[in-house]
């Protein structure tokens, strides 16, 4: 095989939420560089399954970075070492021969181990329900142009609206915190005309579920802008904060 | 019912004589809709809240249903096999979502919109289903916008549009190249805010695992809890299956890995009737597969086509870079062959150019299943920054995967399974042929025909989500007095015993061929079989070879672990199970139609310039077919009677 690669893989290994976990030692042999990240555990797996040993549970779907199923911590890092890619558009071109591998789910207190890598990342949804939307029923629409909204704001609420939701900035905040994922959603409405209206009760609900599903408070570290795969901007925290104290002070 | 003996051995083809009904209203075809609404019972809205209704899947066809139903007062309870109802695959569409808006004043309307869907469909779609998906187009975009769905706007404010294959209007619309998330996301927060209120019930990592079918009517669900491996029971007054295409009987195809067909077809084999499932569209523009272990293909949007175009070089022998081959001695194959559309023929006409230059062996590369999507006279003519402010994600994608960056090299591309037109047999309700069980999106066969253009199946997902299931399903609940069930009647027990006997017998195999063999394995005989062409022959082949893969699965099935805990590896073969008895009965429909039409391309049936050859006079119908267990399956026949449009062959030069 023309080019591929040898690696040592360290992955975390726990079967359910409420047993203790630990890491296991696997070696790959003629790994082709051209394979995506997930495409060499699939490789692993079927060598497991076919040594008997059951394989490891990891999330994925689209495996087109979109739809924010996968991801996991690769020594250390959200995602793995390219930024602005999720572990599924990882290619193994990005390591090199002979390279340790530490592989571990995304850790944070609301985010539950299910298994092995898979975590449960229910607690998003809930911060959505919260009041991440727009309150209007099917139909009661006006015509769409109607509504106007100038390019660069449509632009702006488009690169908050691309989150998908991964959890990575999560994992990757030394208190766990969720303000990349929540403000960008607040921050997608927000400058829209559309969001207007219900803002200050929305940026209010949504900070207390934020808080109440355990995630810790923001200080300002910036690793989530740094793992987030759709490369959302912190500033979108610094307008949600802004939108929190107008929606306070009267 | 009529015996027809076909020249497989030991296959009959067994056909139902009396005709399905897909139940068009009749009158007008512009006021087919609006006339059938207003005759509708309505149910009042104290009574809403004693029907419970299920929704299975949470993509544009289910996000959309579970919402508007909720906000109309039923008691919803969705089921998604993701971790959040965010995930759905309909989050990867790229380009847009087609409506006849005529934003662009460049003569669009609701019968443009009708005829291109009617005409790149093949003739083969029921036409009171396509008028009325045309007509509520323009209503989606309304509700997305007021969602706050960030659609592309024009300096001056207004909403922009862009052009797709099989049209020669500027209608659709798009959110860079993240049009399916955005829309998803839409429908997602409509449904989170029912779910706050409590009007939806949410369960996540669930698969639906079997129907229950009481007194001939659907009465709920059985699932499989994907994290305890605990089989659950649900019922309610009906049920919405939007649990998407099979496009991953083929192994490799652009679909997500949860993508599969298993809920569809349990129903099937409760008696829902399954149409044309050999209609899978092929998509022209994916990235070539890289070696053995590929998991999947990852598309490249249709939208490429608008500036992207197409060629090989003109000798099969020219092993030069792209970029030393001068332009006489490139072969822009699709602006060749059909100077009308160029780049924007539909995509089964596009797909099989492709396919056709690289059997000539012009193709790319070691495997020669590649051709170029080249970007350079586009960059020279509108700049790179145009370019990338309208491509620049799709282009970043590229890069990941490949390595190499479209701005300075053409992208190679090549045809993959992408979309599945055919589906669950629906009449005009959107309801199958079990009552109470009603098919939205992509899991049903509704009306596309026997090919679907591109942004056409947001439209869709959304269209019967939004404003199609609110009505039918209202009226289906308000003609029907349904007694009450428990979840204790037998039909539950015998279902669950059998869900479980069936997880246990594929754990107790033991074998040595793993189900990712196995899929890898169906995949191939499906691609090479029943693919992007077909003939008798080889689909007589496939019909031989898929139940030797059936039995091989039965019998030497490698799977390890348990049932009571997240165990992926059983997941993926109970969905293999099913997609393995699929594929039999795509070969045995694709046998059937002795004909060419869409996507569907039989080479003993093509003009003499090699497009697709219809036969209207035999196969102007639907194929429903109807599951008999240990038993071949019946064919019903649905007549497509066209009133309003004449049929023709397609022309696109």
């Amino acid at each position: 095989m023309a080019n591929t690669i040898n690696l040592k893989l360290q992955v975390w290994r726990q079967e359910s939420a409420d047993s203790s976990g630990d890491f296991h030692y696997y070696s790959m042999e003629d790994v082709p560089v051209d394979i995506s990240f997930l495409e060499m555990l699939d490789i692993l797996n079927e060598n497991l399954t076919k040594s008997g040993i059951v394989p490891i549970s990891f999330d994925s779907d689209c495996r087109e970075g979109i739809c924010g199923t996968c991801g996991f911590v690769i020594n250390g890092i959200a995602h793995g070492p390219q930024s602005r890619t999720t572990v599924c558009q990882l290619h193994m071109r990005h390591f090199n021969d002979g390279d340790t591998l530490v592989i571990e789910p995304f850790r944070a207190t609301p985010f539950k181990i299910v298994k092995d890598l898979v975590v449960d990342r229910g607690s998003f949804d809930k911060i959505i329900q919260a009041g991440g939307y727009v309150s209007i029923n099917t139909g009661n629409g006006p015509d769409a142009n109607s509504i106007l909204i100038g390019k660069e704001d449509a632009e702006e609420a488009f690169d908050s609206a691309a989150c998908i939701g991964c959890g990575a900035c999560v994992a990757s905040c030394p208190n766990a915190s969720a303000a990349l994922f929540t403000s960008a959603k607040i921050s997608h409405l927000l400058q829209l005309p559309q969001g207007q209206i219900e803002q200050k009760a929305r940026v209010k609900s949504m900070v207390d579920k934020m808080d109440e599903e355990g995630f810790g408070a923001c200080s300002n570290h910036a690793e989530c802008e740094a793992v987030c795969p759709k490369g959302i901007s912190i500033k979108n925290i610094a307008n949600m904060r802004r939108s929190l104290i107008k929606s306070i002070v009267k | 019912m009529s015996i027809i003996k076909a020249a497989l051995p030991e296959k009959e083809i067994v056909t139902h004589v009396k005709k399905l009904d897909g139940k068009s209203p009749g009158g007008e075809l512009h006021d087919k809709w609006s006339k059938y609404k207003s005759e509708m019972k309505l149910v009042n809205p104290a009574n809403k809240r004693k029907y419970n209704i299920i929704v299975v899947g949470s993509g544009l066809a289910g996000g959309s249903a579970s919402a508007t139903l909720a906000e109309l007062g039923y008691n919803v309870k969705t089921f998604c096999v993701q971790d959040t109802p965010r995930r759905a695959h309909s989050i990867a569409a790229q380009g847009g979502i087609n409506a006849a808006k005529n934003y662009q004043n460049d003569g669009d309307s609701v019968q443009r919109l009708f005829i291109d869907t009617i005409k790149g469909g093949d003739y083969r779609a029921r036409e009171a289903n396509v008028y009325r998906l045309a007509e509520v187009s323009t209503n989606i975009i309304d509700q997305c916008v007021a969602q706050g769905v960030p659609f592309a706007r024009d300096y001056g404010g207004l909403l922009t549009n862009r052009s797709f294959g099989g049209a020669q209007v500027s209608r659709t619309f798009y959110a860079r190249g993240q049009t399916g998330q955005q829309l998803l996301l839409g429908a997602y927060s409509s449904m989170m805010r029912q779910v706050s209120k409590k009007q939806i019930e949410l369960f996540t990592n669930k698969e639906m695992l079997d129907l229950i079918v009481i007194d001939g009517k659907a009465r709920g669900i059985v699932v499989r809890d994907l994290k305890t491996g605990d089989i659950e029971k649900h019922t309610a007054e009906a049920v919405v299956l939007c649990s998407g295409g099979y496009g991953n009987v083929f192994f490799l195809s652009t679909n997500g890995k949860n993508s599969n067909a298993t809920a569809a077809w349990r129903c099937h084999k409760k008696g829902a009737l399954m149409a044309n499932p050999c209609f899978a569209q092929i998509h022209p523009t994916c990235i070539p597969a890289s070696g053995e272990y590929q998991s999947k293909l990852t598309l490249m949007s249709e939208s490429l086509r608008n500036d992207g175009r197409v060629w090989v070089p003109k000798s099969a022998d020219d092993k030069r870079a792209s970029e030393d081959i001068p332009e006489n001695d490139r072969d822009y194959f699709l602006e060749r062959m059909y100077p009308a559309y160029g780049n924007l023929v539909p995509r089964d006409v596009g797909s099989r150019a492709i396919k056709r230059v690289c059997d000539e062996g012009k193709g790319l590369g070691a495997t020669g299943r590649a051709v170029y999507l080249d970007f350079g006279s586009a960059m020279d003519r509108l700049g790179e920054k145009n370019i990338s402010d309208k491509y620049g994600n799709l282009f970043d994608m590229y890069e990941t995967i490949t390595g190499e960056s479209p701005y300075k090299k053409p992208m190679r591309i090549y045809p993959a399974i992408h979309y599945v037109m055919g589906g669950l047999w629906v009449d005009y309700d959107c309801m199958s042929n079990i009552p109470g069980l009603f098919v939205l999106g992509e899991a049903n066969f509704s009306d596309h025909g026997a090919n679907r253009l591109g942004a056409s199946a947001l439209m869709q997902g959304l269209a019967d989500g939004y404003f199609v299931i609110p009505y039918t399903l209202g009226n289906y609940l308000a003609n029907n007095s349904l007694d009450a069930v428990s979840d204790t009647a037998d039909e539950f027990k015998e279902s669950i015993d059998e869900v479980k006997k069936r997880n246990e017998s594929l754990l107790k195999i033991k074998g040595s061929s793993t189900v990712l063999e196995l899929h890898r394995e169906l995949g191939a005989v499906m691609w090479d079989f029943v693919g992007m062409a077909r003939t008798k022959d080889s689909l007589a082949q496939a019909l031989e070879k898929i139940p030797q893969i059936k039995d091989k699965f039965w019998s030497d099935l490698n799977l390890i672990g348990n049932d009571d805990n997240l165990n992926k590896s059983l997941e993926n073969a109970s969905r293999l199970a099913d997609f393995i008895e699929l594929g039999e009965l795509m070969a045995l429909d694709a046998y059937d139609r002795e004909e060419s039409c869409g996507a569907h391309f039989r080479e003993e049936y093509q003009t003499s310039e090699g497009e697709p050859l219809r036969n209207d006079e035999k196969y102007a119908y639907v194929s429903a077919w109807e599951y008999i267990p240990d038993s071949s399956s019946i064919l019903h026949k649905e007549d497509l009677n066209y009133e309003f449009v004449e049929m023709t062959q397609r022309n696109y030069k």
